[in-house]
């Protein structure tokens, strides 16, 4: 077994903090997903401009360039709000405030693609007979759309969250204490960097395997007709 | 905005560009070479073969890359051996680890994709390659590589726009490329907008470039799926 010198307890911390990260970037990100599909599915030529424009540019741009741009360009920004209210004292963005934001900018943009062909696999017919029940447009897509986009996503959201939960290492690079800033810390004092480092992609292998297998228990649970033996 | 930042800093981030590129040529090239033959493993029908190839791919795939970076980076010099053995002339150059880093990265993203783009292959084209009497090295040479390649073109270009991107993460081991760049004098000129914002810009030129690369390729490489047969020519009716 691997000899971890008594800081066990260090990257057990840093795991928690990293489980955190990705889980509150993943319901924002879903938020920003669901609204950048609805934009792009929308009647309105601006919205859909500013929903592709938005997916184009975040695939395009590396996350740590993200993460990086938001930390540092976040806190110059709070600045110059602040110096217009009369505040001139140096603001620092918070690691964690900034990790959510990056994380779930970069999930939203891909989580729109995967939700908007979600939606495009809806047949028409269910919104026709959700209008003939005398439904709205926006009661439709809560009760009748979203059950059944939300089934058809799943495995692609179920990967985009793998990459997520790959990605929360980056924020360790603006200090955040996760997993492989514990770990470096770690190493400062006992300086042996493979066996904490080796440690840490473990964890990640059991967090990425309890991602898999929570994403294969829910596409099971919604559907059931794969379960049913006769 | 303060353009005169962007364009007096413009020359050092293209070197920055430029050093991307070379760790992103690299690492794919090598990375492709090492993918043929664990892709091939992966898809073995002997259980013992598959073995090496899925805890690879599993590892790689299942950890962050930043890891896979300090492990060989940092991890390295944890070891005596290493360090007095004429390998230790690579380990410790930045540049090497991350070329080591990216490609046994990308050789395990590609090699799932490949794995998956052999078993798509045809049932009925392998059994002719049999009937032909083409030997395994053959019809793996003839057959199974070059079909499986138009079949994982496209998902390949993705992958390699991915790993344009997340060669970005050189930068956290002190090397110059076009993140490290931008925040090395960033760190200097305190325009930390000015500068990821061109630096992002760089990026999204280089993704299209790949893109427009990879659309290109698949017209050549797949051309049959674009052919478009000349009904006039061919004498039928047109009803």
């Amino acid at each position: 077994m691997i000899d971890l010198h008594g800081f066990g307890h260090l990257l057990l911390a840093g795991t928690w903090v990293t489980v955190k990260l990705a889980v509150v970037s993943l319901s924002l990100g879903l938020v920003f997903g669901l609204l950048g599909a609805a934009a792009k599915l929308s009647e309105y030529k601006v919205l859909r401009a500013m929903a592709t424009a938005y997916t184009t540019l975040i695939r395009g741009i590396p996350e740590l360039l993200i993460v990086f741009a938001i930390y540092f360009g976040g806190s110059a920004l709070v600045m110059a709000i602040a110096s217009m209210f009369g505040y001139d004292e140096y603001i620092e963005v918070n690691p964690f405030m900034a990790g959510v934001a990056a994380l779930s900018i970069a999930f939203g943009a891909y989580a729109t693609e995967v939700f908007r062909m979600a939606i495009l696999s809806i047949p028409q017919g269910q919104w026709e007979s959700a209008q003939a029940l005398g439904m709205t447009r926006s009661k439709t897509f809560y009760r009748i759309i979203l059950p059944q986009v939300w089934r058809v996503a799943l495995p692609g959201l179920g990967n985009l969250f793998q990459v997520l939960l790959k990605d929360t290492a980056l924020v360790s690079v603006v200090g955040l204490q996760d997993i492989i800033r514990q770990a470096t810390t770690a190493i400062s004092s006992t300086k042996e960097p493979f066996t904490f480092y080796l440690a840490a992609a473990c964890i990640y292998l059991i967090l990425t395997a309890i991602a898999t297998a929570g994403t294969l228990w829910m596409e099971r649970a919604c559907t059931p007709q794969a379960r049913y033996k006769g | 905005m303060n353009w005169d930042v962007i364009i007096k800093y413009y020359p050092k981030l293209l070197d920055g560009a430029l050093l991307t590129l070379e760790l992103v040529v690299i690492s794919g090239l090598i990375g492709v070479m090492l993918a043929v033959p664990i892709a091939l493993m992966r898809a073995s029908k002997t259980p013992w073969v598959r073995v090496f190839p899925f805890c690879f791919i599993y590892f790689f795939r299942g950890t962050p890359l930043l890891i896979q970076i300090f492990l060989i980076y940092y991890g390295a010099s944890q070891f005596e051996a290493v360090r007095e053995s004429a390998l230790w002339v690579i380990l410790k150059e930045p540049y090497w680890c991350a070329i080591i880093a990216f490609t046994l990265n990308t050789a395990a993203y590609s090699a799932e994709l490949f794995r998956g783009a052999i078993q798509a292959i045809p049932n009925g084209e392998l059994e002719a390659a049999d009937a032909f009497g083409m030997n395994w090295l053959l019809k793996t040479r003839r057959i199974v590589i070059p079909r499986a390649f138009g079949i994982a073109l496209p998902a390949y270009g993705n992958e390699v726009v991915l790993m344009l991107k997340s060669s970005a993460l050189a930068s956290t081991i002190t090397l110059l490329d076009l993140t490290g760049m931008a925040r090395t004098i960033q760190a200097r000129t305190y325009t930390p907008v000015e500068l990821f914002t061109a630096a992002g810009v760089i990026y999204l030129v280089m993704a299209a470039v790949v893109i427009g690369l990879f659309r290109y390729m698949e017209s050549r490489f797949n051309r049959y799926q674009y052919y478009k047969p000349n009904v006039d020519q061919m004498g039928v009716d047109k009803q």
